[in-house]
């Protein structure tokens, strides 16, 4: 309990709506530059005044004149990358403060239902086992992996309704149980070949995603932000507890369900897309709720911006940190990530 | 009748914890709820208040059913204090007061000046409106229990369930906070451990022991030495000059 605590130990900043705009303003200026330089960046690097001419070429803006493989470069690869890094990282810290707030533990994370668990069984069964006969995608049979875990779960905890713990160690029997499922078909069936495939899915990239990716995310993770802010007041009546929230006029049982429901499905679309990437829902929330406060409707904004622009940069990170080579992205986040965490909880340790 | 329990029954499991349990209470009454440890005073507070189905019997306030009101709804007549309530989120004094505005906001709406005058006027009711800003965490237990009283209140319910609003309040506070709590214009329902307090404060008390209601009147009827003695196994005089004084009771140490 103590990461909650001390992390949000005094608020930073004003608490009015104005210090909230005007952080949400200056994170999505940051996001586009820091989404500009991962454009910029690579192994073939190109000029940001070339970029953002491709960018308006692209969006049929202008029609400058700059080389074809720039253009394509830019928008057909690392543009469409850059954004969907942005709303993983967006989805997954917006999962994971709903579930710190749903299940009442600081260390509650998008995974904690088992739905990565899920989804590398689902991606194990279609590498290794080649289930489908290549008429099934990777990414379908992640996903169908993810919901089944996260049905297990649902069944486990009586609808998501049986309490925090309950609920939380539904999660944890799910995971271990898929997590075997895995380890079982890669040593009985797989080769080292697929092994090192899976594990390096599982570790996360965005090598392979465009632009049908992008539409995909964008789609899920808008309609999940907006319905999640529409509960927003409802999450803030959890914390005193489910019975307290109850007494506050809250339909307790629906609304579990229908957000435990909603992070899954973000998660899994996020997993079977760029595979399991840790940390950043874990992490996000926290560093969210120094800066804004722990009220939902102020601290879901700000997950996402502050998620987008972190995984944008996680991304730029494991694409330069070793050259020729891209670091898988589950790596870099921690590495990134945990400095910047010790940061915030030295500063916000409790004062005694 | 502002409140009225018809033959509540309610367990877990092969548990009866509730036994045929029926009450009413008047508009604008402050009724006292006494019991040992265990005697079920909680389980039919939460009861009253909806937040558990009992398994027979039914409770009305203002006439309507509250197994069949929605729950917001009911949480815009009914507040809830609890017996102890705790959480490991940090939050301040104003937000915690703030989540009592929760049943009467839309999903979006903004703070109304009606939100925030409810907000500081049960600050100010409980005697903590210079706190307003510090954080939940640092509050002592008393001022913890004061805050979630202001919560309630802010509420702005027609009738309050408390349950031992008082058991960490020096005495200043039991007094100013009872003393309020007569004379608000609500029903409420007062869970109780200090007899002379229920005495001073509430209409009528009622005392349950093992789930069942064995006693129920105005405190100098019910607060008798042979109930005592009977429900609570200890020894008391009980100086009462005439039933319209209140009891007073004097604990003996043999
Ligand atoms: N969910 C439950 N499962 C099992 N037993 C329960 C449950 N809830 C309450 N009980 C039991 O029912 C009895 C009544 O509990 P309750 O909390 O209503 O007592 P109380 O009168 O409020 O006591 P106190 O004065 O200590 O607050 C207790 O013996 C308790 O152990
Ligand atoms: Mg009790």
């Amino acid at each position: 309990m103590s990461v909650h605590h001390s992390v949000s130990t005094h608020h930073h900043g004003g608490s009015g709506a104005g210090w909230l705009a005007l952080f949400l303003v200056l994170s999505l200026l940051l996001l586009g530059l820091v989404v500009a330089i991962a454009t910029a960046i690579g192994d073939y690097a190109i000029g940001l005044d070339t970029v953002f001419l491709a960018v308006t070429n692209g969006l049929g803006l202008t029609g400058a004149d700059i080389s074809p493989i720039e253009q394509s470069v830019v928008w057909d690869l690392r543009l469409s990358r850059a954004l969907v890094a942005a709303l993983s990282g967006a989805g997954l810290a917006i999962c994971g403060a709903i579930l710190q707030a749903l299940l009442r533990n600081p260390l509650a994370e998008p995974f904690v239902l088992g739905v990565s668990a899920g989804a590398s069984t689902g991606a194990v069964c279609v590498i290794v086992l080649g289930i489908g006969g290549g008429g099934l995608s990777l990414s379908m049979g992640a996903f169908t992996g993810a919901f089944s875990a996260f049905a297990l779960v649902a069944i486990l905890s009586n609808g998501a309704t049986s309490g925090p713990n309950h609920t939380i160690l539904a999660g944890v029997a799910a995971a271990q149980l898929f997590n075997a499922l895995t380890s079982y078909i890669v040593t009985t069936s797989g080769n080292a070949q697929q092994a090192r495939d899976v594990m390096f899915w599982l570790l996360g990239s965005f090598g392979g995603v465009r632009w049908p990716d992008f539409h995909l995310l964008i789609i899920v993770v808008v309609l999940g932000l907006g319905v999640c802010l529409y509960m927003a007041r409802a999450l803030d009546a959890f914390t005193f507890g489910d019975e307290d929230a109850a007494a506050l006029g809250v339909p307790v049982a629906r609304i579990r369900l229908v957000l435990f429901a909603l992070t899954a499905m973000i998660t899994a679309t996020i997993v079977s897309m760029v595979g399991a990437i840790g940390f950043v829902g874990l992490v996000v929330p926290h560093a969210a709720r120094y800066v804004v406060g722990p009220m939902h409707l102020r601290l879901l904004p700000a997950s996402a911006a502050i998620g987008a622009v972190f995984m944008v940069l996680a991304d730029i990170a494991s694409r330069v940190i070793v050259s020729q080579q891209t670091v898988p992205i589950g790596v870099v986040t921690a590495l990134v990530g945990v400095p910047f965490f010790a940061l915030i909880l030295y500063r916000s340790r409790p004062q005694t | 009748m502002t409140i009225e329990a018809h033959n509540l029954v309610w367990g877990v499991g092969r548990k009866t914890i509730v036994r045929d349990v029926s009450v009413s209470v008047q508009k604008g009454e402050t009724l006292g709820l006494i019991g040992p440890n265990g005697s079920g005073k909680s389980s039919l507070l939460r009861l009253l208040a909806g937040l558990r189905q009992p398994r027979s019997g039914d409770v009305r306030i203002n006439g309507q059913d509250v197994a069949r009101v929605s729950r917001r709804a009911l949480a815009r007549q009914v507040a809830f204090v609890q017996q102890n309530a705790a959480t490991d989120t940090n939050v301040s004094v104003h937000d915690v007061v703030k989540l009592g505005r929760t049943p009467h906001r839309s999903a979006l709406a903004g703070w109304s000046a009606a939100d925030e005058a409810a907000v500081s006027n049960a600050l100010a009711q409980v005697d903590m409106q210079s706190r307003s800003g510090q954080a939940w965490q640092t509050l002592s237990g008393g001022e913890r229990q004061r805050v979630h009283i202001a919560r309630a209140l802010a509420q702005s319910p027609i009738v309050m369930f408390l349950d031992e609003p008082t058991n960490h309040l020096d005495i200043h506070h039991q007094i100013e906070i009872l003393r309020m709590v007569r004379d608000l214009p609500l029903t409420s329902i007062v869970a109780l451990h200090d007899l002379n307090l229920a005495a001073m404060f509430c209409d009528r008390i009622v005392v349950m022991q093992d789930g069942a209601l064995v006693a129920c009147g105005s405190p100098g009827d019910v607060l008798t030495e042979a109930l005592l003695h009977s429900v609570f196994r200890v020894a008391a005089s009980v100086s009462a000059a005439d039933a319209s004084e209140r009891p007073h009771i004097r604990f003996r140490s043999e």
